[in-house]
């Protein structure tokens, strides 16, 4: 479940990112479909947060510290929120283009976390 | 194929004058606006990277200070380079952009140090900081970001 969780967060985040760099190439801000692209992903993120913090509490350990798996946990959650208010005060290309920066990030986010919980034995 | 063309030709119209033509005045008028346009995209970038380095410095200052004190301290120099510059970027202004374009050569000045000094003497880290290898752990943005911060800062002056 948590993989198949990391899995769908950071291919819908890669799908983000390609959707709002169109929309930066053809000069357009952030729209509300995009608006509700960013609502998926970050539901997908909090249920990853949520799942996360189950398996903790159920007792499975993550491969780096647990304190290292919960933040980044937590930056993952708030990372497509962030961007998408940053582009509600910028309606032009460049919010477009920080939503794509920021669902990129994401995607990273998520090839670490995916290090920290099974980095040793995967 | 007449059909399909007056559509086409009159949505551009009222799009491209109506923004052009209340934006210049406008932005005109304004103070500088350095975290804007592709200075929004630098807040974000910085933002990240405040973010970045200094939870990594803080927990790894906490957690394992003894194993490489000074790689330690030197993120979380960096750590507070970049927040300082996410700030000014924010707050904007004439004086918030001089202060932003002395912390990004100083970040600049770092990076190159902090890089060479990795590599010409690896046993004084045996841990990595953020501008270990110039900024190689991150994708070598650490290098290419406060060159893009310093064009970004000049051009706004001239805005």
């Amino acid at each position: 479940m948590f993989d198949a969780l990391t899995w769908a967060v950071s291919l819908t985040a890669l799908a983000l990112a390609a959707w709002c760099g169109h929309a930066a190439y053809l000069d357009q801000p952030t729209k509300d479909w995009h608006f509700i692209g960013m609502a998926v992903v970050t539901v997908l993120a909090l249920a990853q947060l949520v799942i996360g913090i189950v398996r903790l509490a159920q007792g499975d350990k993550p491969d780096d510290s647990t304190t290292v798996f919960v933040a980044y946990l937590i930056g993952s959650a708030c990372a497509i929120p962030a961007v998408g208010f940053m582009s509600l005060s910028e309606r032009t290309r460049w919010g477009s283009v920080t939503v794509a920066a920021g669902a990129v990030v994401l995607a990273v986010l998520e090839v670490r976390l995916w290090d920290v919980w099974e980095g040793g034995h995967a | 194929m007449p059909e399909s063309e007056t559509p086409a030709s009159e949505t551009p119209e009222p799009g491209a004058a109506g923004p052009a033509g209340a934006d210049e005045p406008e932005r005109r008028g304004r103070r500088l606006a350095i975290g804007e346009g592709p200075g929004r995209l630098l807040v974000l970038v910085y933002g990240v990277f405040t973010v970045a380095a200094a939870s990594r410095s803080l927990y790894q200052l906490i957690a394992q200070y003894e194993e490489a004190p000074l790689a330690y301290v030197l993120s979380a120099v960096s750590a507070l380079v970049y927040a300082f510059i996410t700030v000014s970027l924010v707050r904007g202004g004439e004086g918030a952009r001089q202060a932003a374009l002395l912390c990004c050569a100083a970040e600049l000045v770092g990076v190159l140090t902090v890089g060479t000094w990795t590599l010409v003497e690896p046993s004084a880290f045996p841990d990595a900081t953020v501008w270990s290898d110039y900024g190689m752990g991150y994708l070598f943005i650490p290098i290419f970001l406060p060159v893009t911060g310093l064009l970004w800062l000049r051009r706004a002056q001239r805005a």
